[in-house]
């Protein structure tokens, strides 16, 4: 099964996605054939109702913004490069990689690129910001109906608060990472490809 | 009658006149009192109760002795320490009495010191933590359990057949298999006594712990099953027997945890209903987790699996269910109990180690058993952690192994169960008591010790003391549904698939039925994080005797009915009087390990009430089971949102453009319409109170906190237009409406008093400006401290219970004297405008009137205006009152900034 799917896609890009995200031969396949089955019009790139077609992702508190961040600026349809690198940042963090760190660029599943994937949901804007607006929103997503504004707004405050150092009442990013310096981030933006 | 009642009672009342009194005494049998007695002495009567409650305390005040030194407990663990203790207690006892006394009976250890213990940890066990984790955690408890019994065992008998072990040990392969199967199992007290000292990171700590916990079930069927073999003699043993063996392990974990579960469901149900019964709700939480336990242990299943199940299963509605009080009756309870009697377990394990003729001595067993529970421990758990780690995520690395290995500690268990061992059938009783009686004190003591240095040298990575932040909670809660989406993306199904259809259930049904409505409506995890960082900031910042309390106090009367106001409107205090909110949180954290309770508690909570992330959620599967329904609430919501969502990132191809244009002005609209109604809600609750009160609690209190009060009532839904500022008269409001209707650009001045805090809450880093309320509360403790303390346990107080009558604080606050400094202009002006106030049945049309009239001025800027607009502010809102002239202070203080 692996194969076959596999042999639809070029050698040499095989290659390529494999240096790039890190996946092994038959993750990559797998998730081609997972690609294929969501492009139903066969034009070899996800559209975002292509994405919304997922019946899971559409009750999603965050759906939208997460499809959204497969999507680059502009760009209306996802390939599966695309499609595969964003899913690399999500793959665990493996000993072999921390130590191979140091040279070479840096992994997409790098803990700072997993802090970025997050980070970016918030940052409607990319100032580079989350700024008390942008908080409220995805606040107001995944709290249930009865939260007031008011309540979700003194949240927002005090979330801020606690993170904001340089104090210009946003959370830059630098500041977005120390909130977790010292919480296993690896294992919390990880899921298990299989194989 | 009374002198029958007299003995009875077993009071020593004798010395109040009753000369001739029949002995009835058990104690003092066939003694004829001389004549009057003015002292009797009925130890008898008292011995068995007395003694308990003597040991109890001698292990107390040992515990206090040894916490006197940090240096020694640093260093040494408690539960060496009490070992110690004991022996030395032990030897005094049985120099004494000459013989040993006041052993660690079974019974007493099995139905009275260990439930309490296993209730602590199951009911504040992590339960995300432990479910994360729980394919490891049963794999090293039951098979790792099988192994070291029947590996000790065997090797133990492979030592004597090498002829290593004295001939004098008469026992065969299944004595050793029995041997092994009670050596084996690493013990939760001993664990949680070590671990919780050593502070390794929480994926090592759940491992080990809850492994220790639930290896219990396959202790109790191994001893068991292994006990009757050995009963039985070993030709008699058949096949079927084996079959037998294998079955009950499944029947007594099983059976046991749904024993547990049972419990766990009628308790939740039970604080279901104790709404005007508050004070039981603590008793019940024991007694029915108590019941779970002997339950389990009649029907001889894994009681502890039972207690633990129960804990775990209960906590998250029984914390809903109960009071504020309740909970922390609960918690320091349960504690109090778990560490008595692990501290008399550690004790009293030293004492029955002196007794020396209930055991026998052969150095063979003795250090053959020593080498193989630490050999194939630490083979067992390399194995299985190899095995494991093809699986995990996060793999456990060669680090975590040594200290998972080193920490399998043995305890009071293992003793409690050779000590039960029959002497008939297991020939080599004594010698197994007296290995056993060593390996204990081998793990405990020396493990005990040396974990830590262990630990610091391996450089194990060990569990930060981090605050548990809202960000945090809410970040975590991002990557959740993160993880969900990107799974449902990639379309695999992992483990996290019964996780999300459990939490499914639990919100269609287990929530509803267990949970009183109240809770479950207002039930928001990242808001409960929220309520609770606030009452520490609150309460910290009395410990640190912070000044800015005092306008809390004066701000309390503002809220009549919910809790959540003055919570937040510390917090909103401490921001203003730039102190930071996150003061010292550990100030209150003076318990062992409660930081990591807290977190787990915490984590609980965000757990609950936020959407469920659906990390799984196999279409086919998933869609059956929704569509019977007609969707879940939380299913409907969220797509209802998300497609608004869409339909307006449609309009505008940058999503955030209709957000951030919109998001301020209702925002703020609504704040005020929240503040003018809770001033509202205020009058009309309680005619008799000073409007000039609530005027002053409007400046200084933060808007926040109004808001919050009325949330309850209100949902967001409702109109965001209009403001009412004024819950008086209403000619008043009349003339309000005249006053900002007339100075188009101003606000009007009723708005004057929150926008400072408006302006805070829009620009939280321009704290320094926001100096009204700092002003006032300085000013008001020079004047008023007592008041202020009071004012400050009420509102701590409030703080706890839902429903605290707010009209206990107004004889606090008239109490306050005229105002001493300053404050002519506005005095003269007090003294000159007498509002007239008549009515406070305040019309609801009107109030909403007054919102819409004033809506237009909530987007100005307000700080500028305070100037211009002292005037008509002193006129509108002035009343007489001790009260009314603080509040003008206030807003000249303002005003001069």
């Amino acid at each position: 099964m692996g194969s076959q799917a596999s042999t639809l896609l070029r050698h040499e890009e095989l290659e390529e996605i494999k240096k790039e995200t890190g996946f092994s031969h038959s993750q990559i396949a797998r998730l081609y054939k997972r690609f294929t089955s969501l492009d139903i019009n066969g034009i070899g790139a996800l559209s975002r109702e292509d994405f919304l077609r997922i019946p899971e992702l559409a009750i999603n508190p965050l759906g939208d913004r997460i499809i959204s961040a497969f999507f680059s600026e502009g760009e209306d349809e996802v390939n599966f490069r695309v499609f595969i690198r964003i899913l690399a940042h999500f793959r665990p963090i493996s000993d072999k990689e921390n130590s191979k760190d140091a040279k070479g660029p840096e992994p997409l599943n790098s803990r700072s690129n997993k802090l970025r994937f997050a980070f970016q949901l918030y940052d409607l804007d990319k100032d580079d910001k989350i700024s008390r607006s942008e908080l409220i929103q995805v606040l107001r997503m995944m709290v249930g109906v009865n939260i007031s504004e008011e309540q979700l707004g003194v949240m927002a405050d005090r979330t801020i608060q606690e993170a904001d150092e340089d104090g210009d009442g946003a959370i830059s990013f630098t500041e977005f990472v120390k909130v977790f310096e010292k919480t296993g981030v690896e294992q919390k933006m990880s899921i298990q490809f299989l194989d | 009658m009374l002198r029958a009642a007299v003995p009875l009672l077993g009071l020593p009342l004798a010395g109040a006149g009753i000369a001739e009194e029949p002995t009835q005494e058990p104690g003092s049998p066939g003694e004829p009192p001389p004549g009057l007695a003015l002292f009797r002495w009925q130890w008898h009567e008292v011995e068995a109760p007395y003694l308990v409650a003597l040991w109890i305390l001698v292990a107390s005040l040992a515990k206090i002795v040894f916490h006197l030194s940090r240096k020694v407990t640093s260093l040494v663990p408690e539960s060496c320490l009490l070992i110690l203790l004991g022996l030395v207690l032990g030897g005094v006892v049985l120099a004494v009495a000459k013989k040993a006394e006041y052993q660690l009976e079974p019974g007493t250890f099995f139905l009275f010191l260990l439930p309490p213990i296993v209730l602590d940890s199951g009911y504040f066990m992590p339960s995300r933590l432990f479910f994360d984790n729980l394919g490891a955690i049963l794999t090293y408890a039951v098979v790792g359990t099988l192994w070291n019994a029947f590996t000790t065992g065997a090797a133990l008998w492979g030592l004597q057949q090498a002829g290593l072990v004295a001939p004098r040990v008469q026992a065969g392969l299944l004595d050793f298999l029995l041997f092994g199967s009670l050596i084996s199992a690493v013990d939760p007290v001993a664990v949680l006594a070590v671990f919780e000292e050593v502070h390794v990171n929480e994926t090592l700590f759940i491992i080990v712990f809850g492994e220790s916990l639930l290896n219990d079930a396959v202790t109790v069927v191994l001893y068991k099953v292994c006990n009757s073999f050995v009963e039985m003699g070993s030709a008699k043993v058949q096949a079927t027997d084996y079959l037998k063996g294998v079955a009950s392990l499944f029947v007594v974990s099983l059976g046991g945890a749904a024993v547990g579960l049972v419990f766990a469901f009628l308790l939740a149900l039970t604080t279901r209903f104790t709404k005007r019964v508050r004070i039981i709700e603590p008793l019940l939480v024991f007694l029915l987790a108590y019941a779970a336990y002997l339950t389990a242990e009649m029907a001889s299943l894994s009681a502890i699996l039972a207690v633990t199940m129960c804990g775990l299963g209960c906590k998250k509605y029984v914390e809903a269910n109960i009071s504020h009080k309740s909970r922390t009756t609960v918690k320091y309870t349960m504690k109090t109990l778990a560490s008595c009697a692990e501290t008399v377990i550690f004790m009293l394990l030293g004492i029955s180690a002196v007794d020396s003729s209930k055991w026998a001595w052969d150095s063979g067993l003795v250090l053959g058993t020593l080498f193989f529970i630490l050999f194939f421990r630490a083979l067992g758990v390399v194995l299985q952690t190899w095995v494991l780690n093809q699986f995990r995520l996060v793999p456990l690395d060669k680090i975590d192994q040594v200290v998972m290995s080193y920490g399998g500690l043995r305890g009071a268990v293992a003793f409690a169960l050779v000590i039960l061992l029959d002497r008939n059938k297991v020939p080599a009783k004594d010698y197994f008591v007296a290995t056993t009686i060593v390996v204990v004190f081998f793990t405990v003591i020396v493990q005990g010790l040396t974990i830590k240095p262990l630990v610091k040298w391996l450089k194990v990575k060990r569990s930060e003391h981090h605050k548990p932040t809202l960000n945090q909670e809410l970040h975590e809660h991002t990557f959740d549904h993160i993880l969900a989406a990107v799974e449902d993306v990639v379309g695999h199904h992992g483990y996290h698939y019964w996780r999300d259809r459990w939490e499914q259930f639990d919100k269609k049904y287990l929530s509803q039925l267990l949970m009183r409505r109240s809770a479950y409506r207002i039930r928001d995890q990242i808001w409960d994080v929220y309520y609770r960082l606030n009452i520490r900031d609150a309460i910290s910042f009395v410990d640190q005797g912070g000044h800015v309390l005092s306008s809390t106090g004066l701000s309390l009367p503002s809220m009549p009915s919910r809790n959540s106001v003055a919570e937040t409107s510390v917090t909103n205090l401490l921001r203003e009087s730039g102190s930071g909110a996150c003061l010292d949180l550990q100030v209150i954290d003076t318990v062992r390990s409660g930081r990591d309770r807290e977190d787990a508690v915490m984590h609980h909570l965000l757990c609950g009430g936020l959407y469920k992330p659906r990390r799984r959620y196999k279409a086919s599967c998933s869609r059956h089971f929704i569509s019977e329904d007609a969707q879940e609430r939380q299913d409907k919501e969220i797509f209802q949102q998300n497609m608004k969502r869409r339909l307006e990132s449609f309009k505008s191809t940058k999503h955030n453009i209709c957000f951030t244009k919109n998001k301020p002005r209702p925002r703020k609209a609504g704040r005020k319409k929240k503040d003018g109604v809770a001033n509202a809600d205020a009058t009309n609750g309680k005619p008799p109170r000073d409007p000039g009160f609530q005027d002053t609690a409007a400046v200084t209190l933060t808007v926040e906190s109004e808001e919050e009060e009325s949330d309850s009532s209100e949902t967001e839904k409702e109109d965001d237009e209009g403001i009412i500022f004024v819950a008086r008269a209403t000619s008043e409001v009349l003339q309000e409406g005249k006053v900002s209707g007339s100075l188009e650009v101003c606000p009007s001045p009723r708005i004057i008093p929150p926008s400072p805090t408006c302006a805070e809450k829009e620009l939280p880093w321009k704290s320094g400006q926001g100096d009204q309320a700092v002003y006032v509360s300085s000013e008001t403790t020079k004047i008023v401290p007592v008041d202020m303390q009071t004012g400050w346990n009420q509102s701590i107080s409030s703080l706890e219970s839902l429903a605290s009558p707010p009209c206990t604080q107004a004889p606090t606050l008239t109490r306050l004297p005229p105002r001493p400094l300053g404050a002519e202009e506005p005095r003269a002006a007090l003294d000159l405008l007498s509002d007239p106030r008549p009515s406070f049945a305040f019309p609801p049309s009107l109030a909403k009137a007054g919102r819409s009239r004033s809506e237009s001025s909530a987007d100005i800027p307000q700080q500028q205006e305070l100037q211009p607009l002292m005037g008509p502010k002193d006129q509108t809102h002035l009343s007489p009152g001790t009260a009314n002239s603080h509040w003008c202070i206030q807003f000249n203080r303002g005003g001069r900034l």
